[in-house]
């Protein structure tokens, strides 16, 4: 009797604490999320949300201070679409690659170098792009400013294919051998079943795999301060210097703003920001998911 | 009936592995008669789908195996097997459908159009054509007429099947093989198929693994028999149904092994 009660004690105790644990992280997203919100919400006391919205100048620290968000939005769309043209293509090529033409000794000797592209620290990434492909770069395009969108973005690129190639990877492996023989059976080529049937039966795992890649790119902050220069600029130029949401981020928060000022508030609006991007990005990518799922069952 | 040879096995000895010791086919013969349908019988593992792929050289997919012997299309003497053959090029001309029905993910016309577009061809009122007419032949036409757009996953287990063979179809090959297609549906599908098989040789020849011994009485003109890899017996399905010569025969029909 007594050992019964004493196992039920137990039980409960573990399940009490298996549900802390699982509620911590919801309760410190809710914390940040809510930190964000009532830290910024000052702010848009003091700048009205039309200068906010509209306004393309972004110059928080002035003396004629300017809140233009669009500059940063602009900036951080500039160099994630970057950074997609690189990581997106070649990451599937790579997939494809691995999952359709690789033998299995290639696979177990590329895997693990990929991997490594994705282990490298992005200071690194960073400064390989300022030093190394920005220098290259500008042998091929003399106008290309010494702190550039181009780099920054080619590099998060390549650094973001790990990722896209290793999901979309274990995506196309899933697809079953039956689909590929249909293929093949009909006289088509493996490259025309890699992308006429494989890619296409996989796409919800690939979708993923990009939604991924586009969150990364749109969070990645160490490449595009070192090597875009910190400037923030309104437009779309990839050989000028620029500033994403991020790297803004980071910037200010080096710097010792006083509590409470405008200034200092702009670092929670900015996440904010940030924080409905990757949001949005992941919603849309759920419904694409979704969507494709009900077609292929 | 004299009827022409439309595929002809010569001497086929088949491995997977080139250092096995024993081969998988061994040295088969067997002719397979134009706009007729011939039905590939024995117990599991005695090679009736290892034989069928050679058709269509899908052993090529997985690594170095090794044929020996010749598999003749006729009339135009075209060796299947024959080392300075690109297998994509035989399988242009000789069909599969699988035991378990694979549909494409893509819409009811996409994969019957499938064969079509990877062979370049873009004319939209032709794949229009084609795709009406395969899908007829394969009596899924009336069916599915008014939904060509939706998934070809909608469709049940048999209709499935039947996309298959209107896929096969579209592109016109000179055989078209079929590995137990009925295995995978319910009996009323099956008979479906079956009867469809019938109607279908008159345009196609076809060979066809099967399980089902009264399927291949019903639904075949010839019949073959294989045994670990040999071919004991082939004849008219009349024939070897009811009077087989061999005495293996006769103990695997009448169910006395297998
Ligand atoms: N990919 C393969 N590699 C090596 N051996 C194989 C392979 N596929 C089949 N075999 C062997 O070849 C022999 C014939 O197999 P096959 O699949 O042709 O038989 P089957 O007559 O179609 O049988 P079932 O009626 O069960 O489908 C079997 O002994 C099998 O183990
Ligand atoms: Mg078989």
């Amino acid at each position: 009797m007594k050992y019964k009660l004493k196992r039920q004690l137990t039980e409960k105790l573990i399940e009490l604490l298996l549900f802390l644990a699982a509620a911590s992280s919801v309760l410190i997203t809710f914390f940040i999320v809510y930190t964000l919100v009532t830290e910024a919400f000052p702010f848009f006391k003091e700048v009205g949300l039309r200068d906010f919205l509209f306004e393309t100048e972004w110059t928080p620290l002035f003396e004629n201070a300017k809140y233009g968000i669009a500059a940063l939005v602009s900036g951080t769309l500039l160099t994630t679409t970057i950074a997609l043209c690189v990581a997106l293509p070649f990451g599937v090529i790579t997939a494809v690659f691995l999952s359709e033409y690789a033998s299995a000794r290639v696979r177990e000797f590329t895997k693990p170098l990929l991997e490594l592209l994705a282990a490298v620290p992005t200071v690194v990434y960073g400064y390989f792009a300022m030093l190394l492909v920005t220098p290259f770069l500008q042998k091929i395009f003399p106008d290309l400013s010494g702190f550039n969108a181009l780099s920054a973005g080619l590099v998060m690129g390549i650094m973001i294919v790990p990722y896209v190639s290793s999901l979309s990877e274990d995506a196309m492996r899933a697809v079953p051998l039956s689909l590929r023989e249909g293929s093949l059976a009909l006289g088509a080529s493996k490259f025309q079943t890699s992308f006429r049937v494989v890619i296409p039966s996989a796409f919800s795992g690939i979708a993923s795999a990009f939604v991924l890649a586009i969150s990364r790119a749109v969070g990645e902050t160490m490449v595009v301060a070192i090597a875009a220069g910190l400037e923030p600029k309104f437009g779309f130029n990839p050989f000028g210097p620029t500033e994403t949401l991020t790297a803004y981020i980071v910037q200010v928060s080096q710097g010792d703003l006083p509590q409470g000022s405008v200034g200092y508030r702009t670092i929670y609006v900015c996440g904010i920001v940030l924080l409905l991007f990757t949001l949005t990005f992941n919603i849309i990518g759920q419904t694409i998911r979704h969507r494709m799922e009900k077609k292929v069952k | 009936m004299v009827k022409n040879i439309k595929a002809e096995v010569k001497n086929l000895t088949f491995s997977y592995d080139k250092a096995a010791p024993r081969p998988v086919l061994n040295s088969v013969s067997l002719p397979v008669f134009e706009n007729s349908v011939t039905a590939l019988i024995g117990p599991s593992g005695c090679g009736k789908s290892t034989l069928l792929r050679c058709f269509n050289r899908m052993h090529d997919l997985y690594g170095a195996v090794k044929y020996e012997g010749k598999i003749i299309l006729q009339p135009s003497g075209f060796d299947i097997l024959s080392n300075e053959v690109d297998p994509l090029e035989v399988r242009m001309k000789v069909g599969m459908v699988f035991q378990k029905p694979n549909p494409f993910p893509k819409s009811i016309y996409e994969n019957v159009a499938y064969g079509l577009r990877i062979r370049g061809i873009k004319k939209k009122s032709y794949i229009d054509d084609k795709v009406e007419d395969s899908l007829k032949k394969a009596g899924l036409w009336r069916e599915v007429n008014d939904r060509l757009k939706a998934s070809a996953s909608a469709l049940s287990g048999g209709q499935q099947q039947r996309l298959c063979i209107a896929r096969a179809l579209a592109t016109e090959p000179e055989l078209l093989l079929l590995d137990e297609p009925t295995s995978a549906l319910d009996p009323i599908s099956t008979a479906h198929i079956e009867e469809l098989v019938g109607e279908l040789k008159k345009a196609v020849t076809i060979l066809m693994v099967t399980h089902n011994l009264h399927q291949a009485g019903r639904a075949s003109d010839f019949t073959a028999f294989m045994y670990l890899g040999d071919l004991i017996e082939f004849g008219e399905s009349s024939q070897v149904f009811t009077n087989p010569k061999e005495e293996k025969t006769e103990n695997y029909i009448t169910g006395r092994f297998g």
